[in-house]
């Protein structure tokens, strides 16, 4: 069953693809610059060991950002019904 | 004449920008910061093929907004100074994103050659980037190359002449961003053009686009005219209302996607992936080395090696540092007369300048180990890491290496740790950490902890030494938060960054890294710390005693040498003053006989002091007690130790006084009234002002004015004794004396390097904050303690 939430709620090893970034202003570009488009595939690689930044791989590398921006994420993942 | 041509390297972080750099420059750069910033340019120049290349390394960027300081630098290089040719490293392992700044030179219009780097890199990912069709379909000349290995350097050379050769004209592109989007730039290019007052030296569409995409610089240049700006505005929020209920989509959201979208389109035809994605190698390194349970304690076990790795390796050359300026100390003293000229160079010049340079191996393993770090890639990690930690305070994860470094174990350098914040991105983390790392307790600090520890908590040394440690923590990050919520407030930066993939870094690159940075520090450092050097010397000099003074002093050796020569113990052995000169001498031989292990003193034997000398030297050595068969001197011995130990006691009390007399000591009177509520009298103080050149020179500025003469820091058992019995002092001054020497100045070689890393003003500022906070800190604690009656 697929399901949309939030970056902050994916599992360790969980993949999915963005939905939508709501990020504004100067994070919200950054955000994007990095490559976290709609559309593009991401795997949730793990997390710093107090459960914040996450550490995301998308495209070709992996990128890291606290949970404060991932809350702007919506992803869309796979979950088990 | 040779003609010339300028090119930028531009590029993502870690695309490998300064390997291609130096494959290019060889030996032939120069450092330089961008003006008024702290922003390093790097250039250097080749010739090829009868041109002269001349290159600037800007900084890495993933973007062409206004996000980063670096990006802003670019950015303006690129505008203001025109270069014949920019040419884009890009990683070809991760070739989207790397693009997406490549495609920000198209829309600039700039004239441009991608260079895709680390095909190897990409081949053994299973990916194959086809070059002509990417070069077809971006519309750039694209070269392949293996930067590490020098692969393609030549071809990119030629391919620069090439392009050089024709004209410098900026071309931009058009990218189509969705009919909304395309109609507002067009609107708004059209405002641009019929205002006569901007600046032209940006392409029209390029600086619409940038209004659309809400670029802050861009925006406030648009403001030089107020009636388009204001146009611009209204067209800028017509457009972004209209997207926001269509496609609930900011436009900068939608330029981001279409710029991807773009990339897309090129890269669906031009790369191959042989293996979907899989795990590489570098990411199956990260299941361990940033787990979430075993990542820190590698992570601790990585900086605590470090940090001995540094400290011990070090402690070779900085001893041979040491033994050298002894020796040219001692050479010089032979050379010039005693006097204030002697005193200037030994004391002023030579200690100051082997000050610094005491330093340089120390700080060039430390930039070393750094290298090796960001150079693996494992700095971005442990910013990761303890980025939720730091981030309470207001520092960034990467804080932590300069903490560490400045003595986060106790026994770092503030130096090298104010040089290490290098690393950190945003401003005010950067400055926020900056200021606290004077906190820790270096190396210089601990003689002293040390001294006091054992004069008044001799039971539990290593608590003690503990708590301190624990203390210098809390009292660097409490300060950053209150640096953070108040001068330093600003919007947190987000923490969105990448973690390049683990690489082997390259010796050559290792080697440039560090001595790069060391060089900068010995050049600059030097100059300014001789001039600070030479006024804190005058400062604890001049004006020195008065000639009465100084009288007053004299007639008492007069008078103690009298009483000497008409003692009746001295029988007319020794009958005048060169009497008592050839005794000093003989004495002098003879103990300097001893200590060399001479057993034939040759000829002063025969000399008829010879006897009282050694009877001196007995009776010294057994305190006061009479043997072997020269019984016959045992009186004379005696006056003359008696006489040489008031001596010793007039030289002290004159030398007490002249400090008191010198600036220092004036400053050190002055502060009393101040210092008395924490429990410091004019003494301290002084050692306290001394300790601004070094924190070592408390121990022995305070050995002056407690009279004992030059302490040596490495063994201060008698000031500790002597601190013990003296009125004034307990427990409770000590402790409050400690964290006051913890928290009071930042050693003036780390003022300098704050100042390089920052400005006059943060570095001037770092001195007042520093101050208030070491003084509330000690009047808290000396005024609770004395209520609890711990003062005694
Ligand atoms: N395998 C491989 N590694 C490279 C290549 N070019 C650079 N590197 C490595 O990539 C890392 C980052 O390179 P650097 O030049 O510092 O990147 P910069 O951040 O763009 O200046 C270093 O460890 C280089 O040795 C290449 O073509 N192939
Ligand atoms: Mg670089």
């Amino acid at each position: 069953m697929k399901k949309i939430i939030k970056m902050r709620e994916m599992k360790e090893n969980q993949r999915g693809i963005i939905k939508k970034v709501s990020a504004r202003g100067n994070m919200g570009r950054r955000i994007r610059e990095m490559g976290l488009v709609p559309d593009v595939q991401i795997w949730v690689q793990g997390r710093a060991p107090l459960k914040d930044p996450v550490a995301i791989k998308l495209r070709d590398f992996t990128l890291t950002l606290r949970n404060q921006e991932a809350d702007n994420i919506l992803v869309e993942v796979e979950e088990p019904s | 004449m040779m003609r010339k041509i300028r090119i930028a390297l531009s590029g993502n972080p870690n695309s490998g920008k300064t390997t291609t750099f130096n494959a290019i420059t060889g030996a032939r750069q120069h450092i330089a910061n961008y003006p008024g910033v702290t922003v390093e340019k790097k250039y250097g120049s080749v010739n090829h093929k009868g041109y002269e290349v001349e290159v600037v390394d800007l900084p890495g960027t993933y973007s062409l907004t206004a996000y980063s300081l670096e990006e802003i630098v670019a950015r303006n290089f690129l505008v203001n100074e025109r270069p014949d040719v920019v040419v884009d490293i890009v990683d070809a392992s991760n070739l989207d994103r790397n693009l997406y700044l490549a495609v920000q030179f198209k829309e600039l219009g700039i004239p441009l050659i991608i260079a895709l780097n680390m095909v190897d890199v990409a081949k053994t990912r299973g990916t194959k980037v086809d070059e002509e069709a990417l070069s077809d379909l971006f519309g750039v000349p694209v070269v392949p190359m293996v930067a590490r290995s020098n692969k393609g350097i030549q071809d990119l050379l030629d391919k620069i002449v090439e392009v050089a050769q024709e004209d410098h004209e900026w071309r931009p592109e058009i990218i189509t961003y969705g009919n909304d989007i395309d109609e507002g730039l067009n609107k708004i290019e059209d405002v641009i053009k019929k205002a006569p007052t901007l600046d032209k030296k940006y392409p029209e569409r390029w600086l619409a686009l940038k209004c659309l995409e809400g670029d802050d610089q861009i925006m406030e240049l648009m403001k030089g005219d107020l009636e388009s700006s204001r146009e611009i505005e209204g067209i800028r929020k017509r457009i972004s209302k209209h997207t926001m209920n269509t496609l609930e989509e900011e436009p900068e959201g939608i330029i981001a996607d279409h710029r991807y979208g773009y990339i897309a389109g090129i890269t669906k035809k031009s790369v191959k992936r042989e293996i979907e994605s899989r795990l590489n190698l570098s990411d199956k390194v990260d299941k361990v080395l940033t787990n979430r349970v075993i990542g820190p304690v590698i992570m601790l076990l990585i900086l605590y090696g470090i940090y001995e790795f540094t400290f011990r390796i070090s402690e070779a050359p900085v001893g041979w540092l040491e033994v050298f300026f002894g020796w040219l100390k001692g050479i010089v003293s032979g050379l010039i007369p005693d006097g204030y000229l002697h005193s200037l160079v030994v004391s002023g010049i030579i200690d100051g300048v082997g000050g610094v340079l005491g330093f340089v191996p120390l700080i060039m393993f430390m930039f070393f180990a750094i290298a090796i770090m960001e150079d693996f890639g494992y700095m971005a990690r442990v910013a990761y890491m303890l980025d939720r930690v730091l981030r309470w305070f207001g520092l960034h994860g990467s804080s932590v290496m300069a903490l560490l470094i400045s003595g986060g174990i106790s026994g770092g350098c503030a130096v090298p740790g104010v040089m290490a914040t290098r690393t950190l991105r945003d401003p005010k983390e950067r400055i926020a950490t900056l200021l606290v790392v004077p906190f820790m307790n270096c190396g210089a600090k601990l003689p002293v902890f040390g001294m006091l520890i054992a004069a008044f908590f001799a039971r539990d040394r290593a608590r003690m030494l503990f708590v301190f440690t624990i203390l210098s923590w809390s009292f660097a990050l409490f300060a950053a938060k209150i640096l953070r919520s108040t001068m330093l407030r600003g919007p947190k930066t987000p923490f969105v960054m990448e973690l390049p993939p683990y690489r082997v870094p390259t010796i050559k690159g290792l080697f440039i890294h560090t001595w790069e940075r060391t060089w900068q520090y010995i050049k600059k450092a030097g100059t300014i710390i001789l001039g600070v050097s030479i006024l804190l010397w005058a400062m604890m000099t001049f004006p020195g005693l008065s000639g009465e003074e100084r009288q007053f002093y004299e007639d008492q050796r007069v008078e103690n040498r009298m009483s000497f020569l008409t003692s009746p113990d001295v029988k007319g052995l020794v009958q005048n003053e060169k009497d008592m000169k050839d005794l000093e001498e003989v004495l002098g031989r003879y103990e300097g006989s001893f200590k060399d292990g001479m057993e034939n003193p040759g000829s002063i034997a025969e000399s008829p002091f010879w006897p009282v000398a050694e009877q001196i030297v007995s009776l010294k050595k057994s305190g006061g007690r009479a043997q072997g068969e020269t019984v016959l001197y045992i009186p004379l011995a005696l006056a003359y130790i008696d006489y040489g130990e008031k001596n010793g006691a007039i030289g002290l009390e004159e030398q007490q006084a002249a400090l008191r007399g010198t600036i220092a000591g004036r400053i050190g009177l002055l502060m009393e009234g101040i210092t008395s509520t924490i429990g410091f009298d004019y003494r301290t103080n002084i050692a306290l002002v001394g300790g601004f050149l070094a924190k070592e020179v408390i121990v022995s500025t305070l050995g002056t004015a407690y009279s004992l003469g030059e302490v040596d820091p490495e063994d201060s058992i008698p000031l500790s004794e002597k601190l013990r019995n003296e009125p004034g002092w307990n427990p409770l001054v000590a402790f409050t004396l400690i964290l006051f020497i913890m928290l009071y100045v930042p050693c003036f070689i780390t003022v300098i390097s704050i100042k390089r890393e920052s400005s006059w003003k943060w570095a001037c500022f770092s001195i007042a904050f520093n101050l208030v906070m070491a003084y509330l800190v000690s009047l808290a604690v000396y005024q609770v303690g004395l209520a609890l009656g711990l003062g005694t």
